[in-house]
């Protein structure tokens, strides 16, 4: 029966031990190291959380990228279709003015063609009448001794002269 | 005659020391176990032979009493016996660790070394101090009655003219749990320190060594049972009961201490209970109580029903713990020095290698019980906080 009696010594003994070991340990022991723990479990769930805010930014950055590169593609082709549009169109303006031109030119030819041939005309004119008058005076000269014969003749001429 | 122990002092020489290095080194635990515990086989069955044959020749006659022999072990006693020499013989020599002896008597405290008995605990050396004569008698002390000169007994064996005086003293038990809580100061303190001059804090050195052990308190044992939100405040009295009965379980596994049996006395165990109770009782909320005294959720004849159950639970649920523990390691110890025991019973040699492995079976196990039952006295602790500061769900 002794060994299940508990003896009052010793009940004595291990409530005292125990309170000092416990508020030792708590003070010097479990404090520190669960500290210290809870510290480090702390820091590595902030480097957790931030690596993946770091990958989750480097992902939105890679996203920019990607966006930035595809509008830069479509103004390249933006751009390259305007300059093709304009060099078409300078063609045609081009072709168009040279057209124009060229029409002028011809006109201005025409015209420059009708006026010589105008010049021309009186110039063949004028040594017509020129040859005629010198025939004419020859004629005259050999035909016209005496000078009603000859009035006669320059009253008809002119007469003729003026149905020119 | 039961100084067998000066075999089993043999058998631990060689093994405890190498269970409590490989706590501290990691290198030792490297060994191969199984060439040591051969090697611990065949020394102890050496050293149990030759122990046996000696003990026959020098105590011819004498009656071996494996009762007494086992009760003188598991119980606490005056103090720490170590080994003898020269049993039975002329000169006889004893080495002990003398204890105080710490009595409250009618004529104040009285103080004495425990070697004034000269190991003696039959009750016949008397020691008189303080005007009052003490005799050690079976390891308790009785203080004789005024007039008598030496104890008597009646038929049973019973002291018929002592009483019992106040008994403070630091005994076996109580020298053993200050060791201890030596070592544990050394062992949690310089793991701390560790942390300390440590930014980065990684566990180096000891350090490595403990923090998985508080880790699994932590998140094994408080976590689960109280709940994330409230384990906190229990944190320190699980650690420290935890460790504390762990390494009292495995002191009293080695026998070079003369088997300082602390956490299988009952006298300890109670005491951890009771704080056990004293922190749930304290601590439990409006939820707890109405659960005792008026269960919520089942009819009227059934709360009234319940009442006396639920009250009688709460006082059973530490008695439990102190024999749950207590019942374990005292058994583990009846066990190992009941089969050594058979050796003497016998009287024959050929015993002695079925008592020794059957005996390195059972302290092999009782070595995994110091862990498993310092939990399990843990986790239930921590389970009545968890059941003390529920909160109320629907």
């Amino acid at each position: 029966m002794d060994l299940v009696t508990p003896g009052l010594g010793l009940v004595f003994w291990s409530v005292i031990t125990f309170l000092v070991l416990l508020f030792i340990l708590r003070k010097f022991a479990w404090n520190p190291i669960l500290g210290a723990v809870s510290e480090r479990e702390e820091g590595i769930k902030n480097a957790l959380a931030s690596a993946e805010n770091a990958r989750k930014e480097m992902e939105n950055l890679q996203a920019d990228n990607e966006r930035i590169l595809k509008e830069a593609r479509a103004e390249r082709e933006a751009m390259l279709k305007e300059a093709r549009d304009m060099k078409n169109k300078m063609i045609a303006d081009a072709r168009e003015e040279a057209q124009v031109q060229a029409n002028n030119m011809i006109a201005q030819a025409q015209a420059a063609i009708e006026s010589e041939k105008k010049s021309a005309m009186a110039e063949l004119k004028k040594q017509v009448a020129n040859l005629s008058v010198e025939i004419a005076e020859k004629v005259v000269r050999a035909e016209l001794s005496n000078k009603d014969k000859q009035m006669t003749l320059v009253e008809s001429m002119l007469g003729d002269a003026k149905l020119n | 005659m039961q100084k067998l122990l000066f075999a089993n002092s043999f058998y631990v020489c060689t093994f405890a020391p190498n269970l409590t290095k490989g706590i501290f080194n990691k290198k030792i635990m490297a060994f191969n176990p199984l060439k040591h515990f051969f090697l611990l086989v065949l020394f102890s069955a050496y050293s149990l032979t030759v122990s046996a044959i000696n003990n026959k020749e020098a105590n011819e006659g004498e009656r071996f009493d494996p009762k007494e022999m086992i009760m003188h072990h598991v119980k606490d006693a005056y103090g720490m016996h170590i080994l003898t020499l020269n049993e039975g013989k002329e000169n006889e020599k004893h080495i002990t660790i003398p204890l105080p002896v710490i009595l409250w008597t009618d004529n104040g405290l009285t103080i004495f070394s425990s070697s004034e008995f000269h190991h003696d605990y039959d009750g016949k050396v008397v020691v008189e101090k303080n005007g009052k004569k003490f005799v050690n008698f079976h390891e308790k002390i009785y203080q004789l009655n005024d007039g008598a000169t030496a104890l008597k007994f009646d038929e049973e064996h019973h002291p018929l003219n002592a009483e019992k005086p106040l008994d403070f003293s630091v005994t076996r038990n109580v020298f053993m749990m200050w060791v201890s809580v030596i070592v544990l100061l050394l062992i949690f303190i310089t793991a701390a320190r560790k942390y300390k001059n440590n930014d980065s804090k990684i566990p180096k050195g000891i350090a490595g060594f403990v923090e998985p052990l508080v880790l699994f308190v932590r998140d094994e044992i408080a976590k689960p049972m109280i709940g994330e939100h409230k384990y906190k405040r229990f944190m320190p009295y699980l650690l420290t009961i935890f460790f504390f009965i762990w390494i009292n379980n495995i002191f009293g596994l080695i026998p070079i201490l003369n088997g300082a049996n602390l956490s299988g006395n009952i006298a300890f165990t109670m005491t951890m209970a009771l704080f056990t109770f004293v922190i749930t009782t304290f601590s439990g909320n409006k939820n707890y109580w109405k659960h005792i005294f008026w269960m919520p959720g089942v009819p009227v004849p059934m709360k009234i029903f319940l009442m006396p159950i639920e009250i009688v639970g709460m006082f059973v649920k530490p008695v439990s713990l102190m024999i749950r523990l207590f019942a374990n390691i005292t058994a583990g110890h009846i066990i190992v020095l009941a089969l050594m025991s058979l050796i003497f019973i016998f009287e024959t040699v050929w015993v002695s290698p079925v008592s020794v492995l059957f005996s390195l079976f059972i302290t092999v196990i009782e070595i995994v019980v110091t862990a498993i039952q310092a939990y399990i006295f843990t986790i239930l602790s921590a389970l009545y906080f968890g059941m003390a500061t529920e909160e109320e769900h629907h």
